[in-house]
């Protein structure tokens, strides 16, 4: 960027082209006052406090709008420009409350503060206090509109940050304020409660009901929730975590939150249900029991059980660190590959999909590039709610003129954002995705030198296409004809494309199918290893991605090295100084059906929740039942922690170093925000106390040297140590090595496996579809405000306050045909058992009901189908058959 | 806080726009270089269609245009020529900025408001008459001034306005009452 040399109050300054004189002024260290300012918004030149002189210029420009140019010469302050600053303050307060004492943000206002530097005591004029709303519709933040001073900055982040557009500026002069559509309440509107505005606000005009004490020190770290892996800064007080701010320097979320990150990230912590001491099943009763009582019994157990008698669930929540130590423990000392996690039950057929077509099952791209796509295609990804800040980002990338096409059967928030929206029948993806290919084809604009060139196999695709024309994909996909040559040929004529996907593709019997299908279509336009192209599948875990790089998986130890190949099992056995199993262990299901079968007779869950995440819980708990000897290790005595014969209290995400890897493969480290509460131990030290009890020594002195262990033995992650993080480095793997920069675009000259490989794969329909006893279709789902099996998010007032509890998604016209209304309690019922709930009408397409699964007293899982992909072994959750009726 | 399906926010089921106001607002989007921009004569077409701008014509607006509705919302309830309620058969606009003022405007409206027996912003219980205080109609030069539907009264006096007010409803009894 070219740089321009100005003065402002006779300093010479450098700036960038482009740049603005407040911005130069303030790179400067001169001061300028503002009120509408924000380092993260677009200049709006509303306050008129930032006004200057320059010379040649008429009147006095605000500089916040006013671009540096050559030779400019700026005069920030003088007497004239102060009159005319301290006037706007005067007209500010003419309508402002005076009860500063009392105001919630007294001491902390931007206003208050100004008035107090430039010297204004009294407006002088005649006081008319502002008429405006005051809305206390919210349960975590209100907004007293007589404290606004409209600077608009709640309404620019909602629109241009955020992208929600919840709130807008309605009517005129006096009257005028920010207001929700219609002017309702804002807990009626589209907001997010992600916080935002209420950080932005200069004033008292919006607060946090329980705005809390100030932090004694704060500590940067990463969010526990989602896989997109935002920077979170940590406010302590007390010892305890009282705050959540997004972390500026953070490049992901660039210091933004959604509402799960600003309000559940904490507020589970310090939660008195957290468990502090182990507990251990005596005549039927968990009972308190000391750490080495519990863990004796532990390794008297688990010796009895080694082999093929032991499985280990890992964890897509915990750190690399844990699982690494998880899966060595469970091959080292237990002797057994079964060990695996609920990255089964997300992601695996993209694993296994995109393995197979590219030779790397992990997104392709980073979220950054996102923004650089012409045309980005989403399926199965209710992104703004699920990766809210990765959905904000495509927000922002739409307005800026990127072109969404959508395939959900939902009406979600990004539904009104699209330039085509096609709701496919759930189950068909294969065909729509043939559909598309089709016609790319008939029509021409395949990138044929780029299939020729950089992949095989594309003659059989080709040749199944041809069946699948527009007429046949809609008979079985609903989507109307038309639009599927719409968005086929707005895809192709993206210069790149993207596709994003999530678990709306995977979760289904032809998981894999569905990947390999929009791997297909990525190649067939030549979208991939290119910035802004790719195939992304979005990530539901804060470390789903770093707990099956580690080797939480049953086939592969960490970096995918297979157990069955002799060299890598060589390799590992020469590590760790010990022989390993040549088998692939178990799966997920499989253990748990081993375990009904009394296969397993002991198994070790790390941080998870099968009681609620696997399919068909009642089964699940039958399994967890029949297994001899169940220990959990959680940080709140969960549904499966209730069946376990030892409980062991670990710590959250707060209490420890570590690293996680985000959905785009970015390792991110986690920094000790506050020291483990008492009682608690992490998981990574308890595994390594139950080895060495067992007589196989594991002890390493940090998380720093685990990562260590795990760069040496695994060439992906070869270069990623602490130092580096610590530095500021931003490392996706593949990083071999210490100098490398790490790999944000995989595939850029050629695939990982080589050649791209095109699979020819027919439509097949879901494993149970609607019938007379069973008419809808049910599917499965996260929502915004929860997360998972809900152990931490329902542990958080504030997301407990703004969704409670359970409920069914309705379409109006089957409501009206079942005559339940809105807010009714009904049932729901498939062939594997029966939950109540309350209806929600909308949202869902007619004859499908939606069902999110984060409740435990209407577990979604009790009604959802256990039948699995063939290869990747992921259940159907967004397919079963399933009945309704009003409740009795 | 009103609720947000109460009559004042102007729900009134759903709407239709017609081919020809599609294709006039085609026309309008073209000539802008944002959608934005577009959106100021594209709520006028879509009111001139309709007569006035119920919850559902925002919500079309804003997917049209691709806006948030709370910029299409503000916009409506910034300009007062936007109607959020639905108006009756007639639109009395009555001026009353300073050269009708000083001739006496607010005697009228209020002369007009006693015999309607409404306030200034209402309809008349028959969904017969909308009256509505306005700013300057640019004739000061005849003023007072008063608009009823398109067509312009000038130098009021409160007999002037009667005898609109009479032939206005004469004119709609010959054409066969309210409708």
């Amino acid at each position: 960027m070219a740089k321009v040399t100005l003065t402002i109050d006779g300093k010479t300054v450098q700036a960038e082209e482009g740049s603005t004189v407040l911005e130069a002024a303030s790179a400067a260290d001169i001061d300028i006052p503002t009120l509408c300012y924000a380092k993260d918004l677009e200049p709006y030149g509303g306050c008129r406090m930032c006004i200057v002189k320059v010379e040649g210029i008429r009147g006095m420009p605000p500089s916040c709008t006013t671009r540096v140019a050559e030779g400019m010469k700026v005069t920030t302050e003088d007497d004239e420009i102060l009159q005319a600053r301290r006037m706007v303050l005067r007209l500010l307060m003419a309508d402002h409350p005076s009860d500063c004492l009392s105001c919630p943000a007294n001491l902390e206002c931007e206003l208050q503060a100004l008035t107090k530097k430039l010297g204004v005591r009294e407006h002088g004029l005649i006081h008319l206090d502002r008429q405006a709303t005051l809305d206390e519709s919210h349960p975590v933040f209100i907004r007293d509109m007589k404290r606004c001073i409209l600077c608009a900055k709640c309404v620019r982040t909602c629109n241009e940050v955020v992208g929600a557009g919840a709130i807008g500026l309605i009517n005129r002069g006096h009257r005028a304020e920010p207001a929700p559509f219609l002017g309702t309440g804002i807990k009626f509107s589209n907001c997010e409660s992600c916080g935002e505005c209420v950080e932005h606000c200069p004033t008292g005009a919006l607060y946090y009901r329980e705005p809390g004490p100030e932090p004694d020190y704060e500590v940067s770290t990463i969010c526990p929730y989602c896989g997109t892996g935002c920077g979170l800064v940590l406010g302590v007080n007390k010892g305890k975590v009282i705050r959540a701010k997004g972390d500026p320097d953070n490049p992901i979320n660039q210091g933004h939150l959604c509402v799960k990150g600003r309000f559940g990230s904490y507020e589970f912590v310090n939660h008195p249900d957290r468990l502090k001491t182990p507990l251990v099943r005596k005549d039927g009763e968990l009972v308190e029991a000391s750490w080495d009582e519990a863990l004796d019994l532990v390794v008297q157990r688990f010796k009895e059980s080694k082999g093929d008698k032991f499985a280990a669930l890992a964890s897509a929540k915990e750190p690399n660190e844990d699982n690494y130590i998880m899966q060595k423990f469970a091959r080292a000392v237990m002797k057994t590959n079964s060990v695996d996690h609920c990255a089964r039950l997300c992601h695996a057929s993209t694993v296994a999909g995109l393995a197979a077509s590219f030779g790397s099952g992990a997104m392709t791209n980073s979220i950054e590039d996102m923004e650089q796509a012409e045309v980005v295609l989403v399926t199965g990804s209710n992104t703004t709610e699920n990766h809210p800040i990765i959905g904000n980002r495509l927000r922002h990338a739409i307005d800026k003129g990127t072109k969404l096409i959508l395939f959900d059967p939902r009406d979600i928030p990004l539904a009104g954002k699209a330039v085509i929206w096609c709701r496919q029948r759930p189950g068909t993806d294969v065909a729509w995705i043939n559909g598309l290919m089709h016609v790319i084809i008939e029509e021409g604009l395949a990138d044929l030198d780029y299939v020729r060139e950089r992949c095989e196999g594309f003659e059989a695709v080709e040749e199944l296409v041809k069946s699948y024309t527009p007429e046949r994909v809609s008979k079985i996909t609903g989507v109307p004809a038309q639009d599927l040559v719409e968005a086929a040929k707005l895809y192709a004529s993206g210069k790149p494309a993207t596709i994003i996907y999530s678990m709306g593709i995977t979760q289904h019997t032809t998981g894999t199918d569905n990947v390999k299908s929009l791997a297909n279509l990525a190649m067939l336009c030549g979208n991939m290893g290119k910035p802004g192209g790719g195939v992304n599948p979005l990530r539901g875990q804060n470390n789903v991605q770093g707990a099956c790089d580690v080797g939480g998986l049953p086939n592969v130890y960490s970096g995918y090295q297979k157990v069955t190949d002799p060299a890598a099992r060589k390799k590992f056995e020469e590590a760790w100084h010990t022989d390993l199993p040549a088998e692939a262990g178990l799966t997920i299901t499989e253990i748990l059906e081993a375990a009904e079968k009394g296969e397993v007779k002991a198994l070790y869950i790390m941080g998870e929740n099968p009681m609620l995440s696997d399919p068909d819980v009642t089964h699940v708990e039958k399994a967890l039942k029949a297994t001899e000897f169940l220990v959990v290790q959680d940080i709140f005595l969960t549904e499966t922690a209730r069946l376990a014969d030892v409980v062991l209290p670990a710590v959250t995400f707060a209490e420890r170093d570590g690293t996680f890897t985000n959905t785009e493969r970015r390792v991110q480290r986690l920094h000790q925000v506050i020291p483990p509460l008492s009682g608690c131990r992490k998981d990574w030290e308890i595994i390594c106390d139950i080895a060495t009890r067992m007589g196989y020594p594991m002890s390493y002195e940090s998380e720093s040297e685990i990562q260590d262990e795990i760069a040496e033995l695994t060439p992906s992650y070869g270069g990623i140590t602490y130092d580096r993080l610590d530095r500021g480095d931003q490392l996706a793997w593949p990083c071999p090595t210490k100098d490398h920069p790490g790999t944000p675009i995989l595939h850029t000259k050629k695939f990982t496996r080589g050649k791209g490989k095109f699979f020819a794969i027919e439509y097949i329909s879901a494993d149970e579809l609607p019938d007379k006893d069973f008419p809808m279709v049910l599917t499965t789902g996260r929502i915004l405000e929860h997360f998972h099996t809900g152990t931490m998010t329902r542990k958080s007032k504030s997301l407990h306050a703004l969704v409670p509890g359970p409920y069914v998604e309705i379409h109006p016209a089957d409501a009206r045909h079942y005559k339940i209304r809105d807010g009714e309690k009904v049932r729901v019922s498939s062939r594997r058992g029966s939950i109540e709930l309350i209806a929600k009408v909308g949202r869902v397409d007619r004859g499908l009901i939606f069902i999110p699964f984060h409740f435990f007293e209407a577990a979604a899982n009790v009604l959802t189908n256990p039948a699995v992909d063939p290869v990747a072994k992921i259940p159907e959750y967004k397919v079963c058959a399933a009945r309704l009726e009003k409740s009795a | 806080m009103s609720n947000p399906a109460s009559r004042e926010n102007g729900v009134d089921g759903p709407i239709t726009i017609n081919g020809e106001t599609v294709r006039a607002i085609d026309e309008i989007v073209k000539r802008y270089p944002v959608a934005e921009a577009a959106l100021l004569p594209v709520l006028h077409k879509v009111q001139d269609q309709l007569g006035w701008l119920p919850v559902s014509a925002l919500d079309w607006v804003a997917k049209r245009l691709g806006l948030p509705k709370t910029r299409v919302y503000g916009v409506t309830s910034f300009y007062t020529m936007f109607k959020r309620q639905k108006p009756g058969k007639h639109r009395i606009e009555i001026c009353t900025n300073i050269s009708c003022s000083l001739l006496g405007a607010e005697h009228l409206r209020d002369h007009i408001a006693k015999k309607l027996n409404i306030k200034p912003g209402e309809t008349t219980e028959d969904g017969r008459i909308t009256f509505d205080e306005v700013e300057c109609l640019g004739s000061c030069g005849t003023a007072p001034v008063m608009l009823v539907d398109d067509k312009f009264y000038e130098k009021l006096t409160p007999e002037k306005v009667d005898d609109v007010l009479d032939k206005l409803n004469k004119d709609d009894l010959e054409a066969g009452g309210n409708d």
